[in-house]
């Protein structure tokens, strides 16, 4: 399937480059429905390999390129569930989030991953599986999930873990700050940033800069640079899951979906 | 390196021009939540507007229970 359009993102195969758009209000929150359709790319995606040297990851929308998991969803899906069965709900939805995730990871293809504005939890683990980053200027990244007494989920602190320092992670980490691109780019986490709404048009140069390589070449080199981290990613949700049963969840969950600011992404 | 007042009046430029209010509605004691009208995301683009501007690193938490100008640039200041 070359092209595709969906309620939470849409892509299109042109002149060798896949671009995965994300364009659900409010900021492209992963809940059911986004999932189901990352699947779909994620089924779609080893027949476009075929076809393509390049996958951009982008949005839309000018809140940003993915606030992370939809909360909300979550909240109101696990009211009145057992704790244990809740649980289990949310195992089996990690485990399908991980595939994607593992899917474009593994990507033979070059991805580039072209964000803005929040880039938070979800969003940010997002932009992780890609082999490379490229920031607008007002990107902001964070990790926010101590918030809510979780770690992140979505394969974030294994892919961290692989392409920065120790100490920088347990930095975002365990302050659940918020950073701008500049201090991504300087952690190594970004590799260009660019002025406000330019990312796409960068992220087009890049692809098409990858496109004169050979394919297989290039999809060698990524394979012996990048491997991905099955085990920790897996470990990762075990934790998850076992946090998630603790009471610091539920009155995490309950203070950000009560809050009466329309998007609290603020502490 | 500008001194506090220089450093007030920059934010209340820049927040002026960025969420398009006239200068002259704000004041240093104003809760910007308020004055501005924004919400906690457009909140957050002020933050990274103002790190850019003054070349700092502003951690969110720092701001928590912070809405006026003053205070902000209280905090901006002990980062220049």
């Amino acid at each position: 399937m070359n092209q595709f359009k969906g309620q939470a993102l849409s892509w299109e195969l042109k002149n060798g480059v896949i671009e995965l758009v994300l364009h659900r209000e409010p900021c492209n929150e992963i809940g059911s429905s986004a999932l189901a359709e990352l699947e779909k790319f994620a089924s779609a995606l080893k027949d476009l390999e075929n076809k393509a040297h390049a996958l951009i990851l982008h949005s839309t929308l000018k809140s940003g390129f993915c606030a992370g998991a939809d909360l909300r969803e979550l909240y109101r899906g696990v009211q009145g569930m057992e704790k244990q069965t809740a649980a289990r709900g949310v195992r089996e939805f990690l485990e399908r989030i991980h595939k994607v995730m593992n899917a474009i990871d593994s990507s033979p293809l070059t991805t580039i991953a072209a964000v803005n504005g929040v880039t938070f939890g979800g969003g940010l683990e997002l932009a992780l599986v890609c082999d490379l980053i490229i920031a607008d200027k007002m990107a902001r990244f964070c990790f926010p999930e101590l918030r809510l007494g979780l770690v992140p989920g979505f394969g974030g602190i294994p892919r961290l873990k692989r392409d920065l320092g120790n100490a920088v992670v347990r930095d975002l980490l365990l302050t659940g700050r918020s950073f701008n691109a500049t201090k991504a780019q300087q952690i190594g986490l970004v590799s260009q940033v660019v002025a406000e709404g330019e990312t796409l048009r960068a992220a087009r140069a890049t692809a098409a800069q990858l496109g004169k390589f050979d394919r297989r070449t290039s999809a060698a080199a990524k394979q012996f640079i990048k491997p991905i981290p099955y085990e920790e990613l897996q470990r990762e949700i075990d934790i998850f899951c076992d946090l998630f049963t603790q009471p610091a969840v539920e009155a995490g969950l309950k203070k950000f979906v009560e809050s009466k600011d329309a998007q609290p992404y603020l502490p | 390196m500008p001194d506090s007042k220089q450093t007030l009046e920059e934010i209340l430029d820049l927040a002026a021009a960025q969420f398009k209010v006239p200068r002259e509605k704000l004041t240093p004691d104003d809760d910007f939540f308020k004055t501005l009208g924004i919400d906690s995301l457009q909140a957050l683009d002020l933050l990274t507007r103002l790190e850019h501007h003054f070349n700092v690193e502003l951690p969110d938490y720092e701001l928590q229970g912070v809405s006026d100008f003053r205070t902000l640039a209280g905090r901006i200041q002990a980062r220049l």
